[in-house]
């Protein structure tokens, strides 16, 4: 199964990942050789079989709303490639 | 005395044979002696575990001493450990120091365990053969010019290698146990939720599984002890108590019921590795086991199944390296969108990209229910043929990988081929089941991995019957060429 170009292009959009025009070719045709592996799954009859979420169907665990860790702003502002008083910065997003 | 197990460090640090120190030492200047040709380590944190272990050595002489205290071990980079750089194997994360410790390494903290570093890994821990990682490719000790499997291949080098009795690891479509087959090493995969996943690099996170890589299943035993908590931090962790995995290893199997399923030992197959896991099989049978016939008649559909469920939680677990909080960030953004792009895009190497392509498709509007919703159906297939042969059989074996140790780059140009490295180990992550890969002999000079997979929460079982072939048999105490400095 062939995914074109523009299909990769659509992906490369939605995922957020620059992909150079070079490379193009080679990654539809990589992507092409996976989809068509997986599409082995559209021949299985699987009508009323629950999708399986959790291997042992756990199901969401609920905690009180409590405070139980400290407030380490800094810590984690300090991981930041850019940050000033206090905030991440971006380039500018409204004009 | 780098030839000890953990067991053996344990009872030669109590019996004041050795210190802490003089082994940690003595791994260290293995390392520095050794990994420069194996690559097995991306960062060695020497000066801290010469503090951890004199520590330890202080413990143990006030008689104060916890399970593993004393012990090297060393961490694969995907734990994130406080002030120690967790890359991840990934260009995004090389700058990444973790404000905050795994619950893992917390553990072995506790444990009084003292870890030697950060072991290397294939990028977000996707592939096969330790050849996507940012920090280069880890050779396997038996053979350097092949691969030592992965994505935990420098967690299973180091241990072949005897830079260190011990490693973590992680799981999520064989990475644990691929590895251990490739280089002759016990690795060990716990049941979904074992093992808390609080502080380990997110790849699918309802595949995903911390486990333990050593030399013997005793010692595998005495990790997972420590590895195995109730986690409030991570809600998919399992309320079970914490274990003394150890409990159960000399009782005797006979009687012992394992199941063969014919799916495993079918086309495809290396001859030699046939044969071995066969040998391994008839070996068992005069331990007193029995052996019993079973089918798992969705076998063929786990792999397709895997690569959309793996890809689509990628996609997602991925889309927070974003060049604004954390991480590797691109040269003179023009705008918000550039940042984005070019960050991930720079950041990312390719086989992470084509998975994240993958699942942005997977989960993309009109092809949900066909590709996710369709997996996570079949995936049910799939655990119900276990839950099924569990109705009949103890236990069930069969090869851990299809083939011994492949030469470096031979598969990476074809994605497809290098995901059929984990044939017969995905099965068991998408039904969440533990399972374990232990040596059982050699193909063309080369280790073969024996997998055990248990039923759920059956750990200890397992390490019995695996244990039990280690009483027997004496294939994990070979060592690989590559553990003395002469080796070439």
């Amino acid at each position: 199964m062939a995914v074109d170009a523009q299909t990769v292009e659509k992906l490369a959009e939605l995922a957020r990942i620059a992909i150079s025009k070079e490379t193009i070719d080679d990654v539809s045709s990589r992507l092409g050789d996976v989809l068509q592996l997986v599409d082995q799954l559209q021949a299985v009859n699987t009508d009323g079989v629950e999708p399986m979420a959790h291997p042992l169907d756990a199901v969401q665990v609920l905690r009180k709303d409590e405070v139980t860790e400290p407030n380490r702003r800094e810590d984690f502002l300090a991981l930041a490639p850019l940050s000033e008083a206090g905030l991440y910065l971006v380039p500018k997003v409204i004009d | 005395m780098h030839q000890l197990t953990i067991a053996e460090i344990v009872r030669g640090l109590r019996d004041k044979q050795f210190s802490s120190v003089e082994i940690t030492t003595h791994l260290l200047e293995r390392i520095q002696q050794l990994d420069s040709q194996l690559n097995s380590f991306i960062t060695v944190t020497g000066d801290q575990a010469i503090k951890a272990a004199a520590a330890a050595d202080d413990r143990l002489a006030q008689g104060d001493a916890p399970a593993l205290c004393g012990v090297p071990i060393a961490h694969k980079d995907i734990f994130c450990t406080t002030g120690v750089r967790t890359s991840c194997g990934s260009k995004m994360l090389d700058n990444f120091i973790p404000p905050y410790d795994a619950t893992v390494v917390s553990n072995f903290q506790q444990a009084g365990a003292v870890s030697l570093g950060k072991t290397n890994m294939d990028e977000f821990a996707m592939g096969s053969s330790n050849e996507s990682s940012f920090y280069g490719a880890v050779k396997n000790p038996w053979d350097i010019e092949r691969i030592p499997g992965g994505s935990s291949g420098g967690s299973a080098a180091a241990v072949a290698a005897q830079l260190v009795p011990g490693t973590t690891a992680t799981d999520t479509g064989g990475s644990i146990r691929q590895p251990a087959a490739m280089t002759g090493t016990t690795g060990l995969k716990p049941t979904y939720g074992r093992v808390s996943r609080w502080g380990m690099i997110a790849f699918a996170s309802s595949l995903d599984q911390g486990g333990p890589i050593a030399r013997t299943a005793e010692d595998a035993a005495l990790m997972l002890s420590v590895m195995a908590s109730p986690d409030k931090k991570d809600s998919t962790c399992l309320d079970h108590p914490a274990e003394d995995f150890s409990a159960k290893l000399n009782d005797s199997i006979q009687g012992l019921k394992i199941g063969v399923p014919s799916e495993y030992l079918s086309d495809g197959l290396d001859t030699e590795v046939r044969e071995r896991v066969q040998e391994a099989l008839n070996e068992y049978v005069k331990l007193g086991a029995e052996l019993v016939e079973i089918n798992l008649p969705h076998s063929n559909l786990a792999v397709p199944a895997y690569y959309v469920i793996a890809p689509a939680e990628a996609s997602a677990n991925l889309s927070r390296f974003d060049g604004v909080r954390y991480g590797y960030r691109c040269e003179n953004p023009a705008d918000l969108r550039d940042l984005y792009m070019r960050s991930r895009g720079e950041g990312f190497g390719e086989e992470v990209k084509r998975r994240i392509l993958v699942g942005s498709y997977a989960l993309s509007a009109g092809y949900y229910d066909a590709y996710y919703n369709k997996a996570q159906q079949v995936r049910r297939l799939i655990k119900q043929d276990f839950v099924d042969a569990f109705d009949k059989v103890d236990v069930i074996m069969g090869p851990t990988a299809p083939n011994p140790a492949f030469k470096l780059g031979e598969k990476n140009s074809d994605p497809v081929a290098m995901y059929l490295e984990d044939i017969y180990t995905i099965a068991t992550n998408l039904a969440g089941l533990p399972g374990m890969s232990i040596p059982c002999g050699f193909a063309r000079g080369l280790p073969v991995g024996l997998q055990i997979i248990g039923n759920y929460l059956d750990e200890a079982r397992m390490l019995n019957v695996a244990h039990q072939f280690q009483q027997a048999t004496d294939w994990h105490q070979k060592t690989a060429p590559a553990t003395t400095p002469t080796a070439e």
